[in-house]
Protein backbone atom coordinates (compact mmCIF):
# COMPACT_ATOMS: atom_id res chain seq x y z
CA UNK A 1 0.00 0.00 0.00
CA UNK A 2 2.89 2.34 0.82
CA UNK A 3 4.08 2.18 -2.75
CA UNK A 4 0.75 3.15 -4.33
CA UNK A 5 0.17 5.84 -1.73
CA UNK A 6 3.62 7.31 -2.39
CA UNK A 7 2.52 8.12 -5.98
CA UNK A 8 -0.27 10.25 -4.55
CA UNK A 9 2.12 12.44 -2.54
CA UNK A 10 1.10 15.59 -4.41
CA UNK A 11 -2.61 15.19 -3.74
CA UNK A 12 -2.15 14.45 -0.08
CA UNK A 13 0.63 16.81 0.95
CA UNK A 14 0.93 19.61 -1.60
CA UNK A 15 -2.08 21.79 -0.62
CA UNK A 16 -0.96 21.94 3.01
CA UNK A 17 2.72 22.23 2.13
CA UNK A 18 2.29 25.09 -0.36
CA UNK A 19 0.20 27.10 2.11
CA UNK A 20 2.65 26.30 4.88
CA UNK A 21 5.59 27.53 2.80
CA UNK A 22 3.79 30.75 1.85
CA UNK A 23 2.32 31.56 5.26
CA UNK A 24 5.06 30.30 7.53
CA UNK A 25 8.29 29.10 6.02
CA UNK A 26 9.16 32.00 3.68
CA UNK A 27 8.09 34.66 6.22
CA UNK A 28 10.10 32.88 8.92
CA UNK A 29 13.31 32.86 6.86
CA UNK A 30 12.70 36.45 5.74
CA UNK A 31 12.01 37.52 9.29
CA UNK A 32 15.23 36.01 10.52
CA UNK A 33 17.20 37.68 7.75
CA UNK A 34 15.50 41.04 8.21
CA UNK A 35 16.46 41.13 11.87
CA UNK A 36 19.98 41.93 10.58
CA UNK A 37 18.79 44.65 8.21
CA UNK A 38 17.47 48.18 8.15
CA UNK A 39 14.31 48.48 6.08
CA UNK A 40 10.89 50.03 5.81
CA UNK A 41 9.37 48.05 2.94
CA UNK A 42 11.64 44.95 2.73
CA UNK A 43 12.68 45.82 -0.85
CA UNK A 44 15.01 48.50 0.54
CA UNK A 45 16.62 46.21 3.12
CA UNK A 46 20.28 46.95 3.89
CA UNK A 47 22.49 44.67 5.93
CA UNK A 48 23.46 46.24 9.25
CA UNK A 49 24.82 43.31 11.24
CA UNK A 50 23.85 43.09 14.86
CA UNK A 51 22.97 46.76 15.31
CA UNK A 52 19.20 46.00 15.54
CA UNK A 53 19.85 43.64 18.44
CA UNK A 54 22.02 46.22 20.17
CA UNK A 55 19.35 48.88 19.64
CA UNK A 56 16.68 46.55 20.99
CA UNK A 57 18.42 46.49 24.36
CA UNK A 58 19.89 49.98 24.46
CA UNK A 59 18.58 53.11 22.77
CA UNK A 60 15.20 53.05 24.42
CA UNK A 61 14.63 50.81 27.38
CA UNK A 62 11.09 49.89 26.34
CA UNK A 63 11.97 46.30 25.45
CA UNK A 64 13.75 45.43 28.68
CA UNK A 65 11.07 47.00 30.84
CA UNK A 66 8.35 45.25 28.82
CA UNK A 67 10.21 41.96 29.33
CA UNK A 68 10.38 42.63 33.05
CA UNK A 69 6.67 43.41 33.21
CA UNK A 70 5.86 40.27 31.22
CA UNK A 71 7.95 38.25 33.66
CA UNK A 72 6.06 39.53 36.72
CA UNK A 73 2.72 39.29 34.91
CA UNK A 74 3.39 35.72 33.76
CA UNK A 75 4.52 34.58 37.20
CA UNK A 76 1.38 36.03 38.80
CA UNK A 77 -0.87 34.44 36.18
CA UNK A 78 0.73 30.99 36.42
CA UNK A 79 0.38 30.89 40.22
CA UNK A 80 -3.10 32.39 40.53
CA UNK A 81 -4.78 30.69 37.58
CA UNK A 82 -3.52 27.24 38.55
CA UNK A 83 -4.41 27.75 42.19
CA UNK A 84 -7.97 28.83 41.34
CA UNK A 85 -8.37 26.25 38.59
CA UNK A 86 -7.22 23.38 40.77
CA UNK A 87 -9.35 24.47 43.73
CA UNK A 88 -12.45 24.70 41.54
CA UNK A 89 -11.67 21.30 40.03
CA UNK A 90 -11.44 19.78 43.53
CA UNK A 91 -14.80 21.28 44.48
CA UNK A 92 -16.44 20.14 41.26
CA UNK A 93 -15.24 16.54 41.49
CA UNK A 94 -17.11 16.01 44.76
CA UNK A 95 -20.34 14.14 44.26
CA UNK A 96 -22.75 17.06 44.18
CA UNK A 97 -25.68 18.19 42.15
CA UNK A 98 -25.23 20.92 39.57
CA UNK A 99 -21.52 20.44 38.92
CA UNK A 100 -22.10 20.42 35.17
CA UNK A 101 -23.84 23.78 35.26
CA UNK A 102 -20.97 25.32 37.25
CA UNK A 103 -18.39 23.81 34.90
CA UNK A 104 -20.23 25.29 31.91
CA UNK A 105 -20.32 28.75 33.47
CA UNK A 106 -16.71 28.82 34.63
CA UNK A 107 -15.45 27.69 31.23
CA UNK A 108 -17.43 30.18 29.17
CA UNK A 109 -15.17 33.30 29.34
CA UNK A 110 -12.47 31.25 27.66
CA UNK A 111 -14.41 31.27 24.37
CA UNK A 112 -14.63 35.05 24.10
CA UNK A 113 -11.94 36.71 22.02
CA UNK A 114 -9.21 38.86 23.54
CA UNK A 115 -10.34 42.15 22.01
CA UNK A 116 -13.90 41.78 23.31
CA UNK A 117 -12.63 40.69 26.75
CA UNK A 118 -10.35 43.71 26.92
CA UNK A 119 -13.21 46.16 26.32
CA UNK A 120 -15.54 44.39 28.74
CA UNK A 121 -13.01 44.77 31.54
CA UNK A 122 -12.05 48.28 30.53
CA UNK A 123 -15.60 49.30 31.39
CA UNK A 124 -15.56 47.46 34.72
CA UNK A 125 -12.15 48.70 35.88
CA UNK A 126 -12.81 52.27 34.85
CA UNK A 127 -16.12 52.13 36.70
CA UNK A 128 -14.42 50.93 39.90
CA UNK A 129 -11.46 53.30 39.62
CA UNK A 130 -13.80 56.25 38.97
CA UNK A 131 -14.87 55.96 42.61
CA UNK A 132 -11.28 56.94 43.52
CA UNK A 133 -11.03 59.60 40.80
CA UNK A 134 -8.65 57.46 38.76
CA UNK A 135 -8.79 55.68 35.42
CA UNK A 136 -7.07 52.60 34.05
CA UNK A 137 -4.60 54.80 32.23
CA UNK A 138 -3.55 56.89 35.25
CA UNK A 139 -0.84 54.41 36.18
CA UNK A 140 0.73 51.49 34.34
CA UNK A 141 0.27 49.34 37.45
CA UNK A 142 -3.50 49.45 37.04
CA UNK A 143 -3.23 48.11 33.49
CA UNK A 144 -1.05 45.18 34.57
CA UNK A 145 -3.13 44.30 37.63
CA UNK A 146 -6.23 44.60 35.46
CA UNK A 147 -4.72 42.18 32.94
CA UNK A 148 -3.95 39.69 35.70
CA UNK A 149 -7.57 39.81 36.89
CA UNK A 150 -8.79 39.50 33.31
CA UNK A 151 -6.56 36.48 32.66
CA UNK A 152 -7.73 34.79 35.85
CA UNK A 153 -11.32 35.32 34.76
CA UNK A 154 -10.61 33.97 31.30
CA UNK A 155 -8.31 31.03 31.93
CA UNK A 156 -9.33 29.62 35.31
CA UNK A 157 -12.17 27.68 33.70
CA UNK A 158 -9.87 26.30 31.01
CA UNK A 159 -7.35 24.95 33.53
CA UNK A 160 -10.24 23.74 35.69
CA UNK A 161 -11.57 21.41 32.97
CA UNK A 162 -8.10 19.94 32.43
CA UNK A 163 -7.68 19.37 36.18
CA UNK A 164 -11.16 17.84 36.38
CA UNK A 165 -10.21 15.37 33.63
CA UNK A 166 -7.03 14.55 35.55
CA UNK A 167 -8.78 14.12 38.90
CA UNK A 168 -11.45 11.89 37.36
CA UNK A 169 -8.70 9.54 36.21
CA UNK A 170 -7.45 9.01 39.76
CA UNK A 171 -8.63 5.55 40.74
CA UNK A 172 -11.30 5.67 43.48
CA UNK A 173 -9.71 2.55 45.01
CA UNK A 174 -6.58 4.53 45.74
CA UNK A 175 -8.51 7.23 47.57
CA UNK A 176 -10.58 4.68 49.42
CA UNK A 177 -7.44 2.83 50.47
CA UNK A 178 -6.00 6.07 51.84
CA UNK A 179 -9.20 6.74 53.77
CA UNK A 180 -9.24 3.24 55.25
CA UNK A 181 -5.66 3.81 56.36
CA UNK A 182 -7.01 6.82 58.23
CA UNK A 183 -5.77 9.64 55.99
CA UNK A 184 -7.56 12.96 56.45
CA UNK A 185 -8.99 14.83 53.46
CA UNK A 186 -5.93 17.08 53.47
CA UNK A 187 -3.50 14.14 53.59
CA UNK A 188 -5.38 12.41 50.75
CA UNK A 189 -5.04 15.58 48.69
CA UNK A 190 -1.33 16.06 49.33
CA UNK A 191 -0.19 12.44 49.20
CA UNK A 192 -2.60 10.84 46.72
CA UNK A 193 -4.47 13.28 44.49
CA UNK A 194 -1.71 15.81 43.72
CA UNK A 195 0.96 13.21 42.87
CA UNK A 196 -1.56 11.40 40.66
CA UNK A 197 -2.47 14.52 38.67
CA UNK A 198 1.12 15.73 38.25
CA UNK A 199 0.93 15.33 34.43
CA UNK A 200 -2.11 17.68 34.35
CA UNK A 201 -0.30 20.15 36.58
CA UNK A 202 2.68 20.19 34.21
CA UNK A 203 0.43 20.76 31.20
CA UNK A 204 -1.53 23.54 32.89
CA UNK A 205 1.57 25.31 34.18
CA UNK A 206 3.08 25.48 30.72
CA UNK A 207 -0.18 26.45 29.03
CA UNK A 208 -0.70 29.39 31.38
CA UNK A 209 2.99 30.26 31.09
CA UNK A 210 2.96 30.34 27.28
CA UNK A 211 -0.43 32.06 27.00
CA UNK A 212 0.46 34.79 29.49
CA UNK A 213 3.88 35.42 28.02
CA UNK A 214 2.49 35.69 24.48
CA UNK A 215 -0.55 37.77 25.50
CA UNK A 216 -1.40 40.49 22.98
CA UNK A 217 -5.08 41.11 22.16
CA UNK A 218 -6.21 41.73 25.73
CA UNK A 219 -3.29 44.08 26.34
CA UNK A 220 -4.11 46.05 23.19
CA UNK A 221 -7.80 46.42 23.99
CA UNK A 222 -7.53 47.09 27.74
CA UNK A 223 -4.95 49.90 27.79
CA UNK A 224 -2.91 49.74 24.58
CA UNK A 225 0.11 50.26 26.83
CA UNK A 226 -1.10 53.58 28.23
CA UNK A 227 0.18 55.64 29.96
CA UNK A 228 3.40 55.93 27.95
CA UNK A 229 3.72 52.20 27.33
CA UNK A 230 4.09 51.50 31.05
CA UNK A 231 1.44 48.78 30.81
CA UNK A 232 2.75 47.20 27.59
CA UNK A 233 3.84 43.56 27.67
CA UNK A 234 6.49 42.13 25.30
CA UNK A 235 4.18 41.21 22.41
CA UNK A 236 2.62 44.67 22.38
CA UNK A 237 6.03 46.32 22.61
CA UNK A 238 7.18 44.38 19.53
CA UNK A 239 4.01 45.33 17.65
CA UNK A 240 4.48 49.00 18.49
CA UNK A 241 8.14 48.97 17.49
CA UNK A 242 7.09 47.65 14.08
CA UNK A 243 4.08 49.77 13.35
CA UNK A 244 4.25 53.02 15.31
CA UNK A 245 7.86 54.02 14.69
CA UNK A 246 9.20 54.40 11.18
CA UNK A 247 12.78 53.27 10.75
CA UNK A 248 12.47 50.79 13.62
CA UNK A 249 11.11 47.82 11.63
CA UNK A 250 14.46 46.04 11.84
CA UNK A 251 14.61 46.57 15.59
CA UNK A 252 11.09 45.19 15.86
CA UNK A 253 12.13 42.10 13.92
CA UNK A 254 15.19 41.65 16.15
CA UNK A 255 12.95 41.87 19.22
CA UNK A 256 10.65 39.29 17.61
CA UNK A 257 13.60 36.92 17.15
CA UNK A 258 14.56 37.26 20.82
CA UNK A 259 10.93 36.74 21.81
CA UNK A 260 10.79 33.62 19.62
CA UNK A 261 13.93 32.21 21.23
CA UNK A 262 12.45 32.67 24.72
CA UNK A 263 9.17 31.03 23.67
CA UNK A 264 11.07 28.15 22.02
CA UNK A 265 13.15 27.58 25.16
CA UNK A 266 9.96 27.43 27.26
CA UNK A 267 8.48 24.89 24.81
CA UNK A 268 11.67 22.82 24.89
CA UNK A 269 11.70 22.71 28.69
CA UNK A 270 8.03 21.71 28.59
CA UNK A 271 8.74 18.85 26.18
CA UNK A 272 11.53 17.68 28.46
CA UNK A 273 9.32 17.88 31.55
CA UNK A 274 6.43 15.95 29.99
CA UNK A 275 8.76 13.29 28.55
CA UNK A 276 10.29 12.68 31.97
CA UNK A 277 6.84 12.22 33.48
CA UNK A 278 5.97 9.68 30.80
CA UNK A 279 9.02 7.60 31.69
CA UNK A 280 8.05 7.59 35.34
CA UNK A 281 4.61 6.25 34.54
CA UNK B 1 -19.89 11.42 58.35
CA UNK B 2 -22.69 11.53 55.80
CA UNK B 3 -24.41 14.44 57.52
CA UNK B 4 -21.13 16.35 57.73
CA UNK B 5 -20.68 15.84 53.99
CA UNK B 6 -24.15 17.17 53.33
CA UNK B 7 -23.57 20.43 55.18
CA UNK B 8 -20.18 20.79 53.55
CA UNK B 9 -21.71 20.26 50.12
CA UNK B 10 -24.39 22.82 50.86
CA UNK B 11 -21.80 25.44 51.81
CA UNK B 12 -19.71 24.64 48.75
CA UNK B 13 -22.77 24.92 46.51
CA UNK B 14 -23.50 28.38 47.91
CA UNK B 15 -19.89 29.45 47.32
CA UNK B 16 -20.02 28.11 43.77
CA UNK B 17 -23.28 29.93 43.06
CA UNK B 18 -21.73 33.20 44.26
CA UNK B 19 -18.65 32.55 42.13
CA UNK B 20 -20.81 31.82 39.09
CA UNK B 21 -22.43 35.21 39.57
CA UNK B 22 -18.97 36.83 39.66
CA UNK B 23 -18.14 35.05 36.41
CA UNK B 24 -21.27 36.17 34.60
CA UNK B 25 -21.50 39.65 36.12
CA UNK B 26 -19.06 41.45 33.77
CA UNK B 27 -21.12 40.38 30.75
CA UNK B 28 -24.39 41.34 32.44
CA UNK B 29 -22.96 44.78 33.25
CA UNK B 30 -22.05 45.29 29.59
CA UNK B 31 -25.53 44.10 28.59
CA UNK B 32 -27.16 46.56 31.00
CA UNK B 33 -25.02 49.44 29.75
CA UNK B 34 -25.80 48.63 26.14
CA UNK B 35 -29.30 50.01 26.78
CA UNK B 36 -28.09 53.25 28.34
CA UNK B 37 -27.40 56.55 26.60
CA UNK B 38 -23.75 56.86 25.63
CA UNK B 39 -23.08 59.73 28.05
CA UNK B 40 -24.23 57.74 31.07
CA UNK B 41 -21.95 54.73 30.64
CA UNK B 42 -18.33 55.60 31.52
CA UNK B 43 -19.17 57.55 34.69
CA UNK B 44 -21.57 55.10 36.26
CA UNK B 45 -21.39 51.66 34.67
CA UNK B 46 -22.90 49.98 37.73
CA UNK B 47 -26.12 52.00 37.76
CA UNK B 48 -29.28 50.58 36.20
CA UNK B 49 -30.82 52.49 33.31
CA UNK B 50 -33.64 54.78 34.40
CA UNK B 51 -36.86 54.75 32.42
CA UNK B 52 -38.28 58.15 33.45
CA UNK B 53 -37.02 61.63 33.98
CA UNK B 54 -37.44 62.41 37.65
CA UNK B 55 -37.18 65.55 39.67
CA UNK B 56 -35.21 64.75 42.81
CA UNK B 57 -35.72 68.20 44.30
CA UNK B 58 -32.47 69.59 45.66
CA UNK B 59 -30.40 66.74 44.21
CA UNK B 60 -31.30 67.99 40.75
CA UNK B 61 -33.03 66.26 37.92
CA UNK B 62 -32.39 62.60 37.25
CA UNK B 63 -32.37 62.10 33.49
CA UNK B 64 -33.88 59.20 31.61
CA UNK B 65 -30.94 57.03 30.62
CA UNK B 66 -32.72 54.12 28.90
CA UNK B 67 -32.42 54.38 25.12
CA UNK B 68 -33.82 51.04 23.97
CA UNK B 69 -32.12 49.62 20.89
CA UNK B 70 -30.60 52.91 19.77
CA UNK B 71 -27.01 51.88 20.59
CA UNK B 72 -27.48 48.68 18.64
CA UNK B 73 -28.77 50.54 15.60
CA UNK B 74 -25.97 53.11 15.62
CA UNK B 75 -23.27 50.51 16.31
CA UNK B 76 -24.45 48.24 13.51
CA UNK B 77 -24.38 51.18 11.14
CA UNK B 78 -21.00 52.53 12.29
CA UNK B 79 -18.97 49.36 11.95
CA UNK B 80 -21.17 47.71 9.27
CA UNK B 81 -21.71 44.91 11.72
CA UNK B 82 -23.60 42.55 9.46
CA UNK B 83 -20.96 42.52 6.75
CA UNK B 84 -18.24 42.01 9.39
CA UNK B 85 -20.34 39.20 10.84
CA UNK B 86 -20.83 37.56 7.44
CA UNK B 87 -17.13 37.87 6.73
CA UNK B 88 -16.18 36.32 10.08
CA UNK B 89 -18.58 33.42 9.49
CA UNK B 90 -17.29 32.87 5.94
CA UNK B 91 -13.63 32.92 6.94
CA UNK B 92 -14.13 30.73 10.01
CA UNK B 93 -16.24 28.09 8.25
CA UNK B 94 -14.04 27.73 5.19
CA UNK B 95 -10.73 28.04 7.03
CA UNK B 96 -11.77 25.27 9.43
CA UNK B 97 -13.07 23.08 6.57
CA UNK B 98 -9.86 23.28 4.55
CA UNK B 99 -7.65 22.95 7.62
CA UNK B 100 -9.46 19.77 8.71
CA UNK B 101 -9.55 18.23 5.23
CA UNK B 102 -6.03 18.99 4.03
CA UNK B 103 -4.15 18.50 7.29
CA UNK B 104 -5.91 15.17 7.85
CA UNK B 105 -4.77 14.05 4.38
CA UNK B 106 -1.24 15.26 5.01
CA UNK B 107 -1.07 13.64 8.43
CA UNK B 108 -2.24 10.29 7.08
CA UNK B 109 0.31 10.40 4.26
CA UNK B 110 3.31 11.31 6.40
CA UNK B 111 2.40 8.73 9.04
CA UNK B 112 1.87 5.86 6.59
CA UNK B 113 4.61 6.56 4.04
CA UNK B 114 8.00 6.36 5.72
CA UNK B 115 10.94 8.31 4.35
CA UNK B 116 12.92 11.53 4.48
CA UNK B 117 10.14 13.54 2.86
CA UNK B 118 7.59 12.53 5.49
CA UNK B 119 9.84 12.93 8.48
CA UNK B 120 11.16 16.33 7.40
CA UNK B 121 7.58 17.54 6.86
CA UNK B 122 6.61 16.26 10.28
CA UNK B 123 9.46 18.05 12.04
CA UNK B 124 8.83 21.27 10.11
CA UNK B 125 5.20 21.27 11.20
CA UNK B 126 6.06 20.55 14.82
CA UNK B 127 8.69 23.30 14.73
CA UNK B 128 6.14 25.82 13.44
CA UNK B 129 3.89 25.18 16.44
CA UNK B 130 6.47 26.76 18.72
CA UNK B 131 7.00 29.96 16.73
CA UNK B 132 4.94 32.95 17.91
CA UNK B 133 3.04 35.00 15.34
CA UNK B 134 5.15 38.13 16.00
CA UNK B 135 8.14 36.41 14.40
CA UNK B 136 6.50 36.15 10.99
CA UNK B 137 3.84 38.86 11.04
CA UNK B 138 5.71 41.56 9.16
CA UNK B 139 7.08 39.44 6.28
CA UNK B 140 3.84 37.46 6.10
CA UNK B 141 1.86 40.65 5.55
CA UNK B 142 4.20 41.58 2.70
CA UNK B 143 3.95 38.13 1.12
CA UNK B 144 0.16 38.34 1.38
CA UNK B 145 0.16 41.74 -0.32
CA UNK B 146 2.41 40.68 -3.17
CA UNK B 147 0.41 37.49 -3.84
CA UNK B 148 -2.97 39.26 -3.43
CA UNK B 149 -3.95 37.13 -0.49
CA UNK B 150 -5.22 40.24 1.30
CA UNK B 151 -8.93 39.35 0.98
CA UNK B 152 -11.32 36.93 2.68
CA UNK B 153 -10.52 34.14 0.22
CA UNK B 154 -6.77 34.64 0.18
CA UNK B 155 -6.52 34.70 3.96
CA UNK B 156 -7.79 31.10 3.97
CA UNK B 157 -4.42 30.12 2.49
CA UNK B 158 -2.65 31.83 5.38
CA UNK B 159 -4.89 30.16 7.96
CA UNK B 160 -4.23 26.73 6.46
CA UNK B 161 -0.51 27.43 6.39
CA UNK B 162 -0.30 28.81 9.89
CA UNK B 163 -2.74 26.33 11.41
CA UNK B 164 -1.12 23.32 9.74
CA UNK B 165 1.41 22.69 12.52
CA UNK B 166 -0.95 21.92 15.36
CA UNK B 167 -3.55 20.15 13.22
CA UNK B 168 -1.09 17.86 11.42
CA UNK B 169 0.50 17.06 14.77
CA UNK B 170 -2.83 16.09 16.34
CA UNK B 171 -4.00 14.02 13.35
CA UNK B 172 -0.63 12.24 13.13
CA UNK B 173 -0.86 11.27 16.77
CA UNK B 174 -4.27 9.74 16.08
CA UNK B 175 -3.31 7.93 12.88
CA UNK B 176 -0.37 6.24 14.66
CA UNK B 177 -2.97 4.62 16.92
CA UNK B 178 -5.26 3.15 14.25
CA UNK B 179 -4.38 -0.35 13.02
CA UNK B 180 -3.19 -0.44 9.43
CA UNK B 181 -5.08 -3.71 8.77
CA UNK B 182 -8.35 -2.03 7.76
CA UNK B 183 -6.59 0.14 5.22
CA UNK B 184 -4.74 -2.87 3.79
CA UNK B 185 -7.98 -4.81 3.54
CA UNK B 186 -9.57 -1.90 1.68
CA UNK B 187 -6.60 -1.77 -0.70
CA UNK B 188 -6.86 -5.50 -1.40
CA UNK B 189 -10.57 -5.00 -2.11
CA UNK B 190 -9.52 -2.58 -4.85
CA UNK B 191 -9.65 0.85 -3.22
CA UNK B 192 -7.18 3.39 -4.51
CA UNK B 193 -5.55 5.64 -1.85
CA UNK B 194 -8.16 8.39 -2.33
CA UNK B 195 -11.06 5.99 -1.79
CA UNK B 196 -9.22 4.35 1.06
CA UNK B 197 -8.74 7.70 2.77
CA UNK B 198 -12.25 9.06 2.32
CA UNK B 199 -14.18 5.82 2.86
CA UNK B 200 -12.09 4.20 5.59
CA UNK B 201 -9.62 6.53 7.32
CA UNK B 202 -11.48 9.85 7.42
CA UNK B 203 -14.62 8.43 9.11
CA UNK B 204 -12.47 6.71 11.75
CA UNK B 205 -10.78 10.04 12.52
CA UNK B 206 -14.06 11.59 13.69
CA UNK B 207 -13.13 12.27 17.34
CA UNK B 208 -9.91 14.04 16.35
CA UNK B 209 -11.71 15.89 13.55
CA UNK B 210 -14.09 17.34 16.15
CA UNK B 211 -11.20 18.37 18.40
CA UNK B 212 -9.20 19.96 15.59
CA UNK B 213 -12.28 21.71 14.20
CA UNK B 214 -13.20 23.19 17.59
CA UNK B 215 -9.70 24.40 18.44
CA UNK B 216 -9.36 26.01 15.01
CA UNK B 217 -12.83 27.57 15.16
CA UNK B 218 -11.96 29.24 18.47
CA UNK B 219 -8.68 30.49 17.04
CA UNK B 220 -9.93 31.80 13.68
CA UNK B 221 -13.15 33.36 14.99
CA UNK B 222 -11.37 35.32 17.72
CA UNK B 223 -8.18 36.06 15.79
CA UNK B 224 -7.42 39.76 15.61
CA UNK B 225 -3.85 40.34 14.49
CA UNK B 226 -3.73 38.36 11.25
CA UNK B 227 -6.95 39.75 9.69
CA UNK B 228 -6.02 43.24 10.91
CA UNK B 229 -2.55 43.17 9.35
CA UNK B 230 -3.48 41.31 6.18
CA UNK B 231 -6.90 42.77 5.27
CA UNK B 232 -7.13 45.80 7.55
CA UNK B 233 -9.89 48.32 6.93
CA UNK B 234 -10.94 46.84 3.59
CA UNK B 235 -12.35 43.61 4.98
CA UNK B 236 -12.75 43.88 8.76
CA UNK B 237 -13.81 40.80 10.73
CA UNK B 238 -15.75 41.28 13.99
CA UNK B 239 -12.73 41.75 16.32
CA UNK B 240 -11.10 44.14 13.83
CA UNK B 241 -14.33 46.14 13.40
CA UNK B 242 -14.68 46.48 17.18
CA UNK B 243 -11.10 47.67 17.50
CA UNK B 244 -11.75 50.28 14.79
CA UNK B 245 -14.73 51.54 16.77
CA UNK B 246 -12.24 52.49 19.47
CA UNK B 247 -9.55 53.89 17.22
CA UNK B 248 -11.20 55.44 14.24
CA UNK B 249 -13.87 57.84 15.37
CA UNK B 250 -12.20 60.34 17.65
CA UNK B 251 -13.93 60.13 20.99
CA UNK B 252 -15.26 56.65 21.49
CA UNK B 253 -19.02 56.03 21.35
CA UNK B 254 -19.45 53.94 24.50
CA UNK B 255 -23.07 53.10 23.70
CA UNK B 256 -22.24 51.59 20.33
CA UNK B 257 -19.24 49.83 21.86
CA UNK B 258 -21.36 48.13 24.55
CA UNK B 259 -23.94 47.04 21.98
CA UNK B 260 -21.31 45.64 19.62
CA UNK B 261 -19.60 43.72 22.45
CA UNK B 262 -22.93 42.05 23.18
CA UNK B 263 -23.51 41.24 19.50
CA UNK B 264 -20.01 39.78 19.33
CA UNK B 265 -20.66 37.55 22.34
CA UNK B 266 -24.09 36.23 21.25
CA UNK B 267 -22.83 33.91 18.45
CA UNK B 268 -20.25 32.44 20.83
CA UNK B 269 -22.86 31.77 23.52
CA UNK B 270 -25.19 30.14 20.97
CA UNK B 271 -22.37 27.98 19.59
CA UNK B 272 -21.38 27.04 23.14
CA UNK B 273 -24.96 26.17 24.09
CA UNK B 274 -25.23 23.69 21.23
CA UNK B 275 -21.77 22.08 21.28
CA UNK B 276 -20.81 22.51 24.93
CA UNK B 277 -19.89 18.86 25.45
CA UNK B 278 -17.73 18.68 22.34
CA UNK B 279 -16.04 21.99 23.08
CA UNK B 280 -14.94 21.05 26.59
CA UNK B 281 -13.88 17.55 25.52
CA UNK B 282 -12.08 18.94 22.50
CA UNK B 283 -10.21 21.52 24.52
CA UNK B 284 -9.10 18.94 27.09
CA UNK B 285 -7.98 16.53 24.36
CA UNK B 286 -6.14 19.34 22.58
CA UNK B 287 -4.31 20.38 25.72
CA UNK B 288 -3.35 16.87 26.75
CA UNK B 289 -2.08 15.84 23.30
CA UNK B 290 -0.75 19.16 22.08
Amino acid sequence: MQRTLRKYWAVFTLPTLVCFILAFFIPFIMGFGLSFAKFTTIVDAKFVGFSNYIKAFSGDASFLSALGRSLIFTAACVVLINLFGFTLALLLTRKMRGTNVFRTIFFMPNLIGGIVLGYIWQLIFNGVLAKFNQTLTTDGKYGIIGLIILMCWQMTGYMMVIYIAGLQNVSPDLIEAAQIDGASAWQTLIHVKIPMVMPSITICMFMTLANSFKLFDQNLALTNGAPDDTSALVALDIFKTFYSRTGYEGVGQAKAVIFTIIVAVIAFVQLHATREKEVEN
Amino acid sequence: MVRQNKTANRIITIILILLSCVFILPILIVLMNSFKGKLFISDQPFVFPTFFKRDLGEAGIQPKTFVGGKNYASGIEKIHFWSAFGRSVFITVFAVLIIVLFTAMTAWFITRVKGHYSSSLYYLFVFSMVIPFQMVMFPMTKVANVLHLDNPIGILVLYLGFGAGMSVFMFSGFVKGIPIDIEEAATIDGCNPMQCFFKVVFPVMKPTIITVAILNTMWVWNDYLMPYLVMGKDYPTIPVAIQYLQGGYGSIDMGAMMAMLILAIIPIVVFYAFCQKYIIEGVVAGAVKG
